[in-house]
């Protein structure tokens, strides 16, 4: 490594003289660039201003103490207030033991009247303006489970005679491909089995979105809009509670109520009966008769994500 | 060896002769004729565009793109897999170079290297485009944020494309660096990371394959041939953008002895543009053979489903330029001197042609039918369209500027002294 008779001396910049006015055009060229650029990055800055330093340094929710668990749900409260002009109250529902919640629909009696996609859409603070919902009903010919015969955008009088009717949500899987994927555990299972998602620690990448067999995880492509008086006020911090936008969303069996011993707002508001949703490890439920007595199926079984979501026929 | 008062004097020189290196190679990357500063001032032009684009992005949310819940992915994730694979094929020149000894490519396979560069600088432009929350992009660092890994296959691939990233851009540093100070440059220092580049280069791409073949829920990308396909055609784009630089470099500069790196880079292509043919035609008759719904995106992209067609003039437009690049390639006389034009022609085409066919061709039929099996189709916005062609301008802005900060490394002999110690 001997430095060669032509040295680093004799080898750097040119000569200054010969360049002084050059270099002042290429400055003058980049300061104008900057500035250009500056200029053309100019709406971030809009979109900077809404976002606190508290929320931008916030950290993963396990990771959060009881206090500061207390200070985001402040902030967020105060967010909504001023935002959206309503009061709401934001817990932090957290599984009961010896709970592990599974969900069931009787297809015999499903007549695809599509009210619990609208009580879903209600219930959580979706987006008014895309019809958001977590639910969506496939209208199924009879004779098939083949999915690819079926349509999710009928209209008409329902049911229909040669006709069956769907709904999927989250299957909250107990081999969850979105969990997996998500680059910053932004989403996991808990304790009683449901899969939720920590809407201030998503970068909105939705690889989940990709990995989900069953079209379960919906994205904020903007802030939702709600008026105030819409505002579903009963809202939890993993649940319900208006998202941000450019972050993933999912069902959560509407934690926000199960975990407080209610029902999910889908079951309450289906009018034939056909929805079913309990705690399997209870020996008593009506949804473990079901399971044990009932022809049960799963959706895609093949995939190996082990839904805890059923289906079954009278 | 020299004794450590040698070395701590050599240290202290590093500390100002570092510094005068970078400004001298700012000062050559922005000298250049009336053409060259038009160029760079059209690339900047088409980039502040983006920027603009992306702000308003940013700004209102990711509603001003025409992805939806359906396709979650579009013209961003697409140009992000095929980025990869341009990245990788810069690799083509590295192999001849350093493991067949090669004199001539050994000459200019900084190129390849640079190219590297650029392309995985394209890449992390389009994830960071695609994210809904770029401001949380920090949430993806390991120990400061939560890092996913080894699970997540996104999370491998942040640290294979920074990797490479950071290995091809100490092997151009260092060389360019070693060649500022008029020395020989030191194998020890670089030998050992070409070697490591040339099985990186291949994790980069089998990694981004893993990304979309590991999800059971997606049967179109659901194929055990998707990483091999993935090399093949990165073996086809990577070398076609190589060699029209060559091209362009025996027109624009004073570089000599580049003949023989382009009918090298022409003999690959000849190979693996064939194989790229072979894995899409299995692929294709795996599809269609056995049929079912297994098949229903294949028919989505060929064919159409249910009158919905917005992607079968993309692939068949691919057909047409990979078949009739594949046919010019093996004509003999695409390398005669006095077809120069025609070379480039092929290599635009499979360079096209590629860009298609790993990019919206196997993006886009991954969501389509949804896994609900709904058909809604994506054609991307204008402003993913501006976004897209900001991130171009700036990664041939990073191209333009290296090339010519290396270019005096490449029009003296001094390079050829390395082949000894290789």
């Amino acid at each position: 490594m001997q430095p060669t008779t032509d040295s680093p001396a004799n080898r750097s910049l040119p000569v200054i003289e010969n360049v002084t006015r050059r270099a002042v055009v290429k400055g003058a060229f980049a300061t104008l660039g900057a500035a250009a650029f500056v200029a053309a990055a100019s709406p971030i800055r809009n979109a900077a201003k809404s976002t606190t330093a508290d929320e931008f340094l916030q950290q993963h929710y396990q990771e959060l103490s009881v206090a500061d668990k207390r200070a985001v749900i402040a902030r967020l409260e105060a967010e909504t207030k001023q935002k959206y002009g309503a009061d709401v109250e934001i817990g932090d529902d957290r599984p009961i033991p010896g709970t592990k919640f599974v969900y069931a629909i009787n297809l015999s009696v499903c007549n695809g009247n599509g009210k619990c996609v609208e009580a879903c859409h209600k219930e959580n603070n979706h987006d008014r303006s895309t019809h958001q919902s977590y639910i969506r009903v496939i209208e199924m010919p009879k004779g098939t489970l083949d999915m690819e015969q079926g349509s999710t955008t009928y209209t008409g009088t329902v049911p229909k005679d040669d006709k069956f009717y769907l709904p999927v949500q989250c299957q909250q899987c107990d081999e969850p491909p979105c969990v997996d994927v998500c680059p910053v555990q932004a989403t996991w299972k808990e304790a009683d089995g449901i899969v939720v998602v920590d809407y201030n620690w998503c970068i909105g990448c939705r690889y989940c979105e990709a990995a989900c067999p069953y079209h379960a995880r919906r994205f904020n492509w903007k802030q939702p809009e709600i008026p105030a008086e819409e505002i579903n006020p009963n809202q939890s911090y993993l649940s319900n509670r208006i998202r941000p936008a450019g972050v993933v969303e999912k069902c959560t069996y509407c934690l926000h109520r199960t975990r407080r011993g209610q029902l999910p707002a889908c079951l309450e508001a289906c009018p034939t009966g056909a929805r079913v949703f309990g705690n399997i490890l209870d020996e008593s439920s009506n949804i473990r008769w079901i399971l044990e007595n009932k022809r049960v199926y799963i959706l895609k079984e093949e995939l190996g994500t082990k839904p805890a979501f059923f289906y079954y026929f009278d | 060896m020299r004794d450590l008062s040698t070395n701590e004097i050599d240290i202290r020189s590093h500390l100002t002769s570092y510094p005068r290196f970078l400004g001298r190679s700012l000062w050559l990357a922005t000298e250049g004729s009336l053409g060259f500063y038009a160029w760079m001032t059209m690339l900047t032009a088409l980039f502040l565009v983006g920027t603009n684009a992306w702000a308003h992005q940013v700004a209102g949310g990711m509603i001003s793109t025409n992805m939806t819940d359906q396709v979650s992915w579009g013209l961003y994730i697409a140009n992000f897999t095929f980025m990869v694979g341009l990245a990788a094929g810069g690799v083509m020149m590295v192999i001849p170079a350093y493991l067949y000894h090669d004199r001539k490519m050994h000459d200019v396979v900084i190129i390849g290297e640079l190219l590297a560069v650029a392309a995985i600088v394209m890449c992390l432009m389009f994830v960071v485009a695609d994210l809904g929350r770029p401001d949380r992009f920090w949430h993806l660092i390991p120990g400061i944020g939560k890092f996913n890994f080894p699970l997540s296959m996104l999370t491998w691939d942040v640290i294979v494309l920074n990797g490479y990233l950071l290995i091809n851009l100490h092997i151009c540093g260092y060389l360019l660096y070693t060649r500022f100070l008029g020395r020989t440059p030191n194998p020890i220092w670089y030998l050992p990371f070409v070697m490591l580049s040339i099985g990186w280069a291949i994790s980069i791409h089998t990694v981004t394959a893993f990304l979309y073949c590991g999800l059971g829920g997606r049967p179109f990308w659901n194929s055990a041939l998707l990483a091999p396909r993935f090399l093949a055609s990165a073996f086809v784009s990577g070398p076609a953008f190589i060699i029209v630089t060559l091209l362009l470099m025996r027109r624009l500069t004073h570089v000599t002895g580049l003949d023989s790196p382009i009918a090298t880079l022409t003999k690959i292509i000849r190979v693996t543009i064939l194989i790229n043919l072979l894995m899409v035609a299995s692929e294709l008759f795996t599809e269609f053979y056995t049929g079912g719904s297994h098949a229903s995106a294949a028919k989505y992209l060929f064919f159409g489903i249910h009158g919905k067609t917005a992607l079968v003039p993309w692939t068949w437009t691919a057909i047409v330029l990979n078949v009739a690049a594949t046919g010019l390639f093996l004509w003999k006389g695409v390398l005669r001197e006095n077809r120069r034009l025609l070379l480039a022609i092929a290599c635009a085409m499979a360079f096209t042609g590629t860009w298609i066919e790993k990019g919206m061709g196997l993006i886009i039929p991954g969501f389509i039918p949804s896994t609900l099996h709904e058909i809604v189709e994506y054609v991307p916005s204008q402003l993913e369209w501006k976004v897209t062609i900001g991130i171009w301008a700036a990664g041939l802005m990073v191209f333009t500027i290296a090339i010519k900060a290396a270019l005096p490394t490449l029009n003296d002999g001094r390079f050829q002294s390395m082949d000894q110690v290789a």
